[in-house]
């Protein structure tokens, strides 16, 4: 993909985020915090969620982005971070299919 | 996260400006540092090389975990002058990561047909940079030789503190750019920071090989933004804004 010298607005996870919260919706947002191995995603990489499940962004190769979105809208039920752990050692993980052999840490919190 | 981190981020990156967004894991809690803000102990020295390297990640400080999301502007080059340097130095800065667009007044040099696949414009620096102008994320090498076209573009790059400012010429040729410079309100240190004969000295001769040590000395004055005391980074009063979850 080229390198854009501009926000890509239309497909940016932050400024969605940000929209939508305008709109006066609840969201959540997922964050990659940890990385071992053959992750997809970098370390920093976003993926938005909004309380129907609609989402933006990606925080691997689309992998684990279904779990990761059913975990954002209990959080936005209670207000309360989680850290996810997503690998191939892990039961939840290799059901959810991170088949690249990485594994991925993922910070889940509400926005407000 | 809070609602107006994300806001000021947000601004920030539209405005192609530095940010890091610093979570504390333990408590949720964060807070936007702006590049040049002083952050003391552990977290600044942290901060300081995410702001460099670009690289996010978790950092121990003060006995809390921390998570640093660096936001940078991604870094381009800016070329006066389509020149043979220009063509080559075009295709070799995009493959490094550095998107480029080259401006250049002489339609006999600005053509499509000599810079294909090139954000191109056959106008005056003068108003190119009005409609896009330079900031501390850009490196700009003026490389037409002619002060006419270069002038202008070069104080225009002091003035925007970009990251990398380099001129063609002669160690004669630039002492006469350094008085033109002054008469046009530079000062001293600004002209200082102007990489001139342009170009890390790898005995570089052809066209090509110019465009390597431009490109080099390009991305080693970005990588060591921050590392010299001189390179004048906006300094901020503020310690650290900070805001509740």
């Amino acid at each position: 993909m080229e390198n854009s010298i501009y926000l890509d607005e239309a497909r940016d996870p932050l400024i969605i985020a940000e929209g939508w919260m305008k709109d006066g919706k609840d969201v959540a947002i997922a964050t990659v915090v940890e990385t071992w191995g053959s992750a997809p995603r970098p370390v920093g990489s976003h993926l938005v969620i909004d309380a129907d499940g609609n989402f933006h962004g990606s925080v691997s190769g689309g992998c684990v982005e279904g779990a990761v979105v059913s975990e954002a809208i209990d959080v936005i039920d209670s207000g309360k971070a989680r850290m996810l752990e997503f690998g191939v050692a892990d039961e939840t993980a290799w059901q959810v299919g991170l088949s690249c052999g990485g594994r991925i840490k993922v910070y889940v919190e509400r926005l407000g | 996260m809070d609602p107006y981190a994300l806001k000021t981020l947000n601004a920030e990156r539209r405005a192609r400006r530095a940010a890091i967004l610093v979570t504390d894991l333990g408590d949720g809690r964060d807070r936007i540092v702006r590049e040049g803000d002083q952050v003391a102990g552990d977290l600044g020295a942290a901060i300081a090389r995410a702001f460099r390297t670009g690289n996010s990640g978790s950092v121990e400080a003060e006995g809390r975990n921390f998570f640093l999301n660096a936001h940078l502007p991604q870094p381009r080059l800016v070329v006066i002058g389509a020149v043979h340097i220009s063509q080559a130095l075009a295709p070799m800065a995009k493959i490094a990561g550095y998107p480029v667009e080259i401006i250049d007044p002489r339609t006999a040099f600005a053509t499509p047909d000599r810079f294909p696949e090139v954000a191109l414009h056959a106008e005056w620096p003068e108003d190119v940079l009005k409609r896009q102008p330079l900031d501390s994320y850009t490196a700009l090498a003026a490389v037409t030789h002619d002060p006419k076209v270069d002038d202008f573009a070069l104080k225009a790059a002091l003035d925007a503190n970009c990251f990398y400012v380099g001129a063609l010429g002669s160690r004669k040729t630039h002492a006469k750019r350094v008085e033109r410079l002054l008469a046009l309100g530079a000062s001293a240190d600004q002209i200082a920071r102007i990489h001139a004969p342009i170009g890390l000295d790898i005995g570089a001769a052809s066209p090509g090989e110019i465009a390597v040590a431009v490109l080099a000395q390009a991305i080693h004055a970005f990588r060591s933004r921050g590392l010299d005391a001189s390179a004048s980074a906006p300094k901020s009063k503020s310690i650290l804004e900070k805001h509740d979850a």
